[in-house]
């Protein structure tokens, strides 16, 4: 029926196949198999994720992208070539090139064979942002002064390299650290063929994808709060499907039979979450402002972008995200029960941190005591009228040195029988990782080159 | 006026972004964006979380949407890679705006 339509009323179908590395398969697979979608979208990068890719690779340099990516392309990738279903994703993560490898191996383990896939690089600007040595945003000191501590540097890229790819006929397109709202635009302007100064359109192919980043969080994943917002079938909750037309109208919905629902307050959630100025939502393709934005039921799980949404030229800076070593973190929790259980916790936190301080001399950047089921997330706020059944007591800590680290997690293996009675702890939950600390800064647009690497497999 | 509960008019979602956290407020029916804007100001919303918002806290209105975004500037204790708190992406900042009270006129 599509196809028998004019340009102008052909409408792109785009579905959101992840929000996270790991992600669900099966809502992905449902989208392929009964969303009639031209493309499927993959977002498994945030902030964080990006720089555990990068501590992953530190350990095993041929890796360091998402490898859940492998999985996820064995279930879907022959059916997606059967309906010429093209693939976008960022699961190349810190090694895009590795990623691209895998990619071609179970092409042809899948008898794929000839298939293209592309690899775009560029956002990877460590060595650039050493030479430039920019302000860092959350410091106002130079790189610099990070020294030898910093150890990754991305720009968030715009969708241009995926677009090329796409021109260039990528049936898979993997990428690092893009936008992940550019992700979606990609295929908009490689349909309608959108100008590189539409502003107010580029806005609004970036507010589809801001609302489809997170898949299913537009979709009924993240809101259900009974009695308030009662999501249906939430175990088996479906992904987005926007259908998209060339002159920029917009309607979200979901495949047929799917758990989950597509409301204008789905919509609207996911539509602020994590922004900040809705006048000013800043990719690298364009400025958004969405705050003129309204959301429309234009059927069942159908709902349609309302209001204005307009577009202002792209920045001339773009951000970089910066990962840097900051020593270590220990955290442990362990449980108590019955009466007096939240005086036991009392006393037991008294124990470690008396030992922390007068015994091992811990040698601390922050020290930190939550009491789980009082306290411990923006408390203390419960009620008092009855004492707690049961209280968990956490530890955590940042420190410089490791072997600091771990006088902390001693002082939560050790409080057992050492410290007040009847403790309990199931759930082992001590670790000390290494933080890699989160900071920000930009870099002129021109000092990022990108470039697209097709293989065929 | 008789106080209800946020959670009785109002839906939200939170979320991280770097340092910052943000709450997206909205208004299950727009004949209380008024008295939600009026109510729910950024100094209300910056007590509520004092212990853990070291910066501002921006409010931006989006009338059509019968919303209202809350920036709260270096609040997540150095933001997820870091942070020794339990909720180190904000993602239940949310809930707690929602215990906030505000007077709502009978009909």
């Amino acid at each position: 029926m599509l196809k028998d339509s004019n340009r102008a009323d052909h409408l792109l179908r785009l579905g959101a196949g992840s929000a996270c590395p790991g992600e669900r398969i099966e809502p992905a697979i449902e989208l392929v198999e009964k969303g009639n979608i031209d493309y499927i979208i993959f977002d498994s990068l945030s902030e964080s994720e990006m720089l555990a890719f990068e501590r992953h690779k530190m350990s095993q340099p041929g890796e360091g992208y998402d490898t859940y990516t492998e999985r996820r392309l064995r279930r879907i990738w022959p059916e997606c070539a059967r309906r010429g279903t093209r693939i976008i994703g960022n699961m190349g993560a810190a090694n895009p090139r590795g990623a691209q490898e895998l990619a071609i191996e179970v092409a042809r383990d899948l008898g794929l064979g000839g298939r293209k896939v592309a690899a775009v690089l560029g956002d990877n600007v460590l060595s650039s942002i050493r030479e430039l040595d920019p302000i860092v945003n959350e410091t106002q000191e130079r790189v610099s002064v990070f020294g030898d501590r910093l150890i990754a540097a991305h720009a968030y890229i715009a969708a241009d390299p995926i677009v090329e790819a796409l021109q260039q006929g990528a049936d898979l397109v993997i990428t690092g650290r893009v936008g992940d709202a550019s992700l979606f635009l990609a295929p908009m302007i490689h349909a309608f063929g959108w100008k590189a100064d539409d502003w107010d359109l580029l806005a609004k192919g970036i507010v589809l994808g801001h609302l489809f980043e997170c898949a299913g969080q537009v979709t009924g994943g993240y809101f259900a709060d009974p009695p308030y917002k009662v999501v249906p079938e939430l175990h088996r909750l479906g992904f987005p499907i926007g259908e998209i037309s060339a002159d920029g109208r917009m309607v979200i919905t979901k495949p047929p039979n799917s758990g989950g629902v597509v409301s204008p307050a789905t919509c609207a959630e996911q539509m602020l979450y994590e922004t900040d100025d809705p006048a000013n939502y800043i990719e690298a393709d364009v400025v958004a402002d969405f705050s003129d934005i309204g959301f429309e039921q234009v059927g069942l799980d159908r709902v349609a972008i309302a209001g204005t949404v307009r577009g202002k030229p792209k920045p001339e800076m773009l951000k970089v995200n910066l990962g840097v070593r900051e020593g270590f973190r220990a955290e442990g929790t362990v449980f108590y029960a019955g009466p007096g259980a939240y005086e036991r916790a009392e006393l037991a936190a008294d124990v470690i941190r008396k030992r922390l301080e007068q015994v091992t001399h811990l040698k601390a950047d922050a020290l930190r005591f939550d009491f789980i089921g009082i306290s411990a997330l923006y408390g203390p706020t419960t009620a008092a009228d009855k004492p707690p059944w049961e209280v968990g007591l956490r530890v955590a800590g940042r420190t410089q040195e490791r072997a600091e680290a771990w006088k902390i997690m001693h002082e939560l293996e050790t409080i057992d029988n050492n410290g007040p009675a009847a403790i309990g702890r199931g759930l082992r939950s001590e670790a000390i990782t290494e933080i890699l600390g989160y900071y920000s800064t930009f870099i002129p647009r021109e000092m990022v080159d990108t470039e697209v690497i097709v293989k065929e497999a | 006026m008789p106080k209800v509960q946020l959670r009785e008019i109002c839906h939200a979602r939170s979320g991280d972004k770097g340092f910052h956290a943000n709450i997206g407020l909205i208004v299950y029916d727009k004949k209380h964006y008024e008295l939600v804007r009026e109510q729910v100001t950024p100094e209300r919303v910056r007590g509520l979380f004092e212990d853990s918002v070291k910066g501002e806290v921006k409010r931006y209105e989006l009338p059509r949407m019968g919303a209202l975004n809350f920036v709260l500037r270096d609040s997540l204790d150095g933001g997820a890679t870091r942070t020794l708190t339990l909720d180190g992406y904000g993602k239940v900042l949310s809930s707690v705006l929602l215990s906030l009270e505000v007077e709502v006129p009978e009909e």
